[in-house]
């Protein structure tokens, strides 16, 4: 009796787990991606500028911590402040005063160093086109199922952010480059994230599909820094990364938290600015994506032993001889990039705002294949 | 000349000239030297010899050698492409006797820290200014003064910033900031701005011509203070001289400061180590410097530590001054253009002009050459003569010539043949208006304070003298206003702006002094303020002293 009991338990019990794997197998393949990339951005110089390194690095160690590789990180840190003359404590990079926390560690693997850190090599890295000596450290070889982040932080103004106190990138620029990632299907979803004064300026020109952006302050804001340490003599960090820092070190593989939760992060109690983010573009619901999706390269792995039935079993297509007249069926080239059918509902939205006068109705199909710098220049 | 002869004054004399006591044990050169190795620098010494123009009262003599000892501390990591310098003078008695020791605590302390970016030389010169000038020729491979010194064995990179020492007592009650350099220089104001941030960072009293700040800019004494303390800074930068050691470092375009440490009866003492922090800390801030000091301003003057008046504020009121001249050049031009009705006459008027106006111009100008040149050359002559010392010679041997030219209006008419023409002495004053207007233009945007107090002693002057305004009462008034005079009372407002009211007496020997440091300085570090006067100010002046007599 008490093994019919049993055994009926047992029985209930994997016919509920197998409804459960049925399920759990739908939400597997949700997000679309299967490999994760970062590029990490610290675009100022000098030893005053501290806090832009460090930002940079403690995104850099987050990302690592939550499972993305370094072959998979691509960082560029515009100076060297761990071996600074200025540093008192040499071949460290503290993100929280009293010396907390180092964020420079012991494997950090920096793929564009001091004057290697300029618009042009950004340009090329996010959209692959670098000469052919350039080693794969230095590449961003993301395909169309890679998730990727990207973050920048240093000096910036009301559409451009400042590189090593010598030249800028627009907003513009940076809006067409992630055009053409999308047309050269190098990304499937992009985060990116910067930690400017007046940052929301950055993102106010993307037009491309899956892009979702975040900025530590709106226009005519200006971001501020958070703690100065006084052995040290500089500020550490900037206030919307410090809070994002400790926002992520509650983040572990396995957490569900959703980019809801980033939205939440520095309110403007704690960052006096303003924090902003824009998801329109963004095809899924910012609650459905989670945090692990960017920052982490979190591999869906679940131990089962039952089987699941993913497709349908292949059908013996018979052979029809009796009709001489074959159906020809008229074949049409697919479509390559089905882009007005995916923004279409995103046009609407962007037309509607005046600030932009972008020209997105290009897209009717046929004209896909003309360069993005054409349809900037009108 | 009993005024001088007195032992006493004259010993006053001596101690108010320049800092060229010799110390009669000398500088300890070997323990410095042996003090600094230990503290682990790199210790070099510079011998140095100069010739003074006249001789030290004390010594009797024409020779002034020392030695100079610095010691570079070399920046751990970076390369040794930039240098910053602590210099404290080492003088005999009780002057500057703290300075050197808090500069070797400082310099123990300094070594043992990782982070310097940039070298830092710890310097101990030997005869204040004399000293300084020689080091600096030597780093810098210039010889512009004539000296003679033996050159560095060791160098940092180039000097960003200087701060200068002098620290009398072990404990003070405030600071005092000097900044005012040589021939009117100053620092730039972010050097101004760093030090009194650290004084109020760390608490101590802080103040600039040894005057307080106020806190009540509304009401009229606190206005009246604060214009006191800026007049104070006009008549030390007019003075063209070197207020600290910090004052030669300025025309090598290195930002320098002197720091001075009083001690006057207040209840609340600073000690050295507190003086130690507040420079440690802006050492770090200097050190922290990727460019050199640039982005404030060079050329202001300071009501105190947090307020001043920058060049554009205080320019067009010079620029009001030089308009007036310009004007009555317009006028006389304008008079001079409108041919006078007789034909004949005029030609015969235009003939002896250039004659008569060069006549006064040549010889006004070889009076200023014999103020320039005589008091130095003759007073061997002057001390056979007359029961002088050389210095006194010297001086007054100026004052002599200066009162010889007020005669000159007599001789050039004698050179001419009879009286001056109306045409001519138009001619003369505009030549020498327009003379006047550049080289107050060109005094004031060199040295402001100069310029300016020049100007509104003189323009008012020239503006006015023509030949038919009464005699006696324009010539006291020239006179009064003529540079000379100018400069005894400056002395006596000087005195009195720094509340220590002096007698006639004291007053008088007080001008003498300065006349010799003028004199000095021009030999010795090449101040502009004495040929200026003596070659290009007095004879203009004299220009309108002939004009007042052309008749």
């Amino acid at each position: 009796m008490k093994i019919l009991g049993l055994l009926s338990l047992l029985a209930t019990h994997l016919s509920a787990n197998s409804v459960n794997i049925e399920e759990n197998a739908g939400q597997f393949f949700s997000s679309g991606h299967t490999n994760n990339w970062a590029v990490l951005v610290c675009t100022s110089r000098f030893w005053f500028n501290y806090r832009h390194v460090a930002n940079t690095l403690s995104v850099y160690r987050s990302v690592k911590r939550l499972g993305i590789p370094d072959s998979h990180i691509v960082l560029m840190l515009a100076d060297d402040m761990a071996c600074n003359h200025r540093n008192p404590k040499p071949a460290t990079v503290f993100s929280h005063k009293n010396m907390e926390l180092n964020v420079y560690g012991d494997d950090v693997e920096v793929d564009y160093r001091g004057y290697e850190v300029t618009v042009e090599n950004f340009l090329r890295v996010l959209t692959g086109r670098l000469p052919p000596s350039t080693p794969r450290s230095k590449r961003l070889l993301s395909d169309d199922r890679s998730n990727i982040l990207i973050y920048l932080t240093g000096h910036g103004g009301n559409g451009f952010l400042k590189f090593q106190d010598s030249e800028e990138i627009s907003n513009v620029e940076l809006a067409d480059a992630f055009q053409q990632m999308w047309q050269k299907r190098r990304y499937n979803e992009l985060l990116f994230i910067i930690d400017t004064c007046q940052g929301a300026s950055m993102y106010e020109r993307f037009y491309s599909p899956n892009l979702m952006a975040l900025a530590s302050s709106q226009v005519g804001e200006d971001s501020l820094s958070h703690q100065p340490d006084l052995a040290i003599g500089v500020h550490l960090m900037d206030r919307y990364t410090f809070y994002l820092l400790e926002f992520l070190e509650d983040i572990h593989p396995a957490s569900k938290s959703n980019m809801n939760d980033l939205f939440k992060v520095c309110p403007k109690s704690q960052c006096v600015s303003t924090p902003g983010h824009r998801t329109d573009l963004f095809l899924r619901d910012p609650g459905s994506a989670l945090i692990t999706d960017f920052f982490g390269s979190v591999r869906k792995v679940e131990i089962t032993m039952e089987t699941v039935n993913l497709t349908d079993p292949i059908e013996q297509v018979e052979q029809n001889f009796v009709n001489e007249d074959l159906q020809k069926e008229s074949y049409s080239y697919v479509d390559q990039l089905p882009v007005s059918e995916i923004i279409h509902q995103g046009l609407q939205l962007v037309n509607n705002n005046p600030g932009l006068s972008h020209p997105h109705l290009s897209f009717t199909g046929q004209s896909v294949c003309c360069r993005p710098s054409s349809i900037s220049s009108i | 000349m009993g005024l001088l002869s007195d032992p006493n004054r004259r010993r006053a004399l001596i101690g108010l000239l320049t800092r060229l006591n010799a110390p009669i044990w000398g500088m300890p050169v070997d323990w410095l030297v042996k003090t600094m190795q230990s503290r682990g620098l790199e210790v070099f010494t510079q011998r140095f010899s100069r010739r003074l123009p006249f001789p030290d009262e004390d010594k009797e003599r024409y020779m002034v050698k020392g030695t100079n000892v610095y010691g570079i501390l070399r920046a751990p990591r970076a390369p040794r492409t930039e240098a910053l310098v602590l210099s404290a003078p080492c003088t005999a008695g009780d002057h500057n006797n703290q300075a050197v020791g808090l500069l070797l605590g400082l310099a123990q302390y300094f070594r043992n820290q990782v982070y310097w970016a940039k070298d830092i030389i710890f310097l101990v010169n030997e005869h204040d200014l004399i000293g300084m000038q020689a080091w600096l020729e030597g780093y810098h491979h210039t010889n512009t003064t004539g000296m003679d010194w033996s050159p560095l064995q060791g160098r940092g990179g180039s000097i960003q910033a200087a701060l200068s020492l002098e620290l009398s007592s072990d404990v003070v009650t405030s600071l005092d900031l000097v900044l005012e350099g040589l021939n009117g220089q100053l620092p730039n104001l972010d050097l101004a701005n760093l030090f009194y941030a650290f004084c109020q960072k760390i608490g101590v009293l802080c103040t600039t011509q040894g005057k307080l700040q106020r806190n009540d800019w509304d009401s009229v004494s606190g206005y009246s203070h604060a214009v006191q303390t800026m007049m104070l800074m006009a008549m030390k930068q007019a003075s063209g001289r070197p207020w600290g050691d910090h004052g030669l470092f300025l025309r090598y375009h290195i930002e320098a400061a002197t720091i001075k440490g009083i001690n006057s009866f207040r209840q609340y003492k600073t000690d050295a180590t507190t003086v130690g922090r507040l420079l440690e800390g802006m050492y770090r801030k200097l050190n922290n410097l990727l460019e050199r000091l640039h982005q404030s301003y060079f050329f202001y003057l300071m009501s105190s530590l947090s307020h001043f008046v920058s060049i554009g504020y205080y320019m067009p009121a010079f620029g009001l001054l030089g308009v007036i001249l310009l004007l009555r050049a317009l006028d006389l031009w304008v008079q001079l253009a409108s041919p006078p009705p007789r034909t004949e006459d005029g030609v015969v008027d235009a003939d002896p002009g250039v004659l008569s106006v060069l006549t006064p111009l040549v010889i006004s100008h070889l009076t200023g050459a014999a103020l320039y040149t005589l008091p130095i050359h003759f007073q061997e002559m002057a001390v056979e003569h007359f029961p002088v010392s050389e210095t006194e010679a010297v001086v007054l041997t100026a004052i002599a010539v200066y009162t010889a030219g007020l005669a000159l209006p007599h001789n050039t008419n004698r050179l001419l043949t009879g009286q001056g023409t109306e045409q001519g002495w138009k001619v003369l004053k505009l030549v020498a208006v327009l003379y006047l207007a550049v080289l107050l233009g060109c005094t004031a945007l060199i040295n402001f304070s100069l310029g300016f107090i020049l100007a509104l002693t003189l323009v008012p002057v020239a503006a006015f003298v023509t030949p038919n305004v009464p005699k006696v009462l324009s010539a006291f008034v020239l006179v009064v206003l003529s540079p000379a005079c100018t400069l005894l009372f400056s002395v006596f407002f000087f005195q009195e702006l720094q509340e220590m009211p002096v007698s006639f007496l004291d007053g008088w020997m007080l001008y003498l002094s300065v006349i010799s440091q003028g004199i000095l300085d021009h030999a010795l570090y090449g101040s502009l303020v004495y040929p200026l006067v003596a070659l290009l100010v007095y004879p203009c002046w004299l220009l309108f002293w002939n004009i007042l007599f052309w008749k």
